[in-house]
């Protein structure tokens, strides 16, 4: 039985600048921001910055694997507020946890929380399942 | 800054998208996912965003890529990606505002897989000032 206000058990992946390649070559997005620390500080940022898209690609498995699969999956949004900031050398953490905020039979909305070394970096981030 | 003429525009693909298990497999590594049955709930960000930015970066339309951050993604999924899906990408400049000085442009893409929408996408996106 799931209810309004239940917790789903939060989970941590780690990031780093090889994962942010392996992303790129996977979606496409070339960005230099995500790769090139040079570049990156030329455009004002402290650092290589992860693409948002990652960090929601990663919360999208952590819903994906608690509804019961990928295809289970039938809303999700997210609003990037803050960078995913990758050090060279270093692994940094994307933690996420969620809270059941509606439910209709099988149909769970959830609310997802996603932060990296404490900071929040997704906001109104928001899942509609199909609990199998 | 963006020619207030494109707003409604629509822009189909000249060419279609032909889903492969390589692409699925290649994208699920990255989170971790064994299961290559379906696409991951993110996976058609690949299709659609290379199209928002040859929409929005076409000179009739007239932004900026080089200073295009991402502000907020929505997914609305119909039917799962899959292997064998040849997927034709329609966009729509939906939204677009400027609030200090920062446009904001909201660009809907519809994804088919033959004549069955599969999913909506809804990218925000913001040229800094």
């Amino acid at each position: 039985m799931i209810n309004v206000g239940d917790e789903i058990p939060p989970r941590v992946f780690w990031i780093d600048r090889e994962l942010l390649k392996k992303y790129a070559d996977a979606s496409g997005d070339q960005n230099p921001i995500h790769q090139d620390e040079a570049f990156a500080k030329s455009v004002g940022l402290p650092d290589v910055i992860a693409h948002g898209m990652l960090t929601m690609a990663l919360a999208g498995k952590f819903v994906s694997d608690w509804a019961g699969g990928a295809a289970a999956v039938k809303e999700f949004s997210a609003r990037f507020v803050k960078p995913v900031i990758v050090p060279a050398k270093k692994e940094v953490d994307l933690t996420l946890s969620a809270i059941v905020a509606e439910v209709d039979g099988a149909t769970v909305r959830l609310s997802i929380t996603a932060t990296s070394n404490g900071v929040k970096v997704l906001g109104m981030t928001r899942a509609l399942v199909v609990k199998s | 800054m963006l020619n207030p003429d494109s707003v409604g525009r629509t822009f189909h693909s000249a060419k279609s998208f032909p889903v492969t298990a390589s692409h699925i497999a290649a994208f699920a590594d990255v989170i971790g996912e064994t299961d290559l049955s379906v696409a991951p709930p993110t996976f058609s960000i690949r299709i659609s965003l290379e199209q928002s930015q040859d929409l929005l970066t076409d000179p009739q339309v007239g932004l900026d890529w080089s200073r295009v951050v991402h502000g907020d993604q929505k997914f609305e999924i119909f039917k799962p990606l899959v292997a064998g899906d040849i997927v034709n990408c329609s966009s729509t400049i939906e939204n677009y505002k400027v609030m200090t000085g920062n446009e904001i442009v909201t660009v809907r893409s519809d994804l088919r897989s033959g004549d069955e929408l599969v999913v909506s996408t809804w990218s925000t996106l913001v040229v800094r000032a």
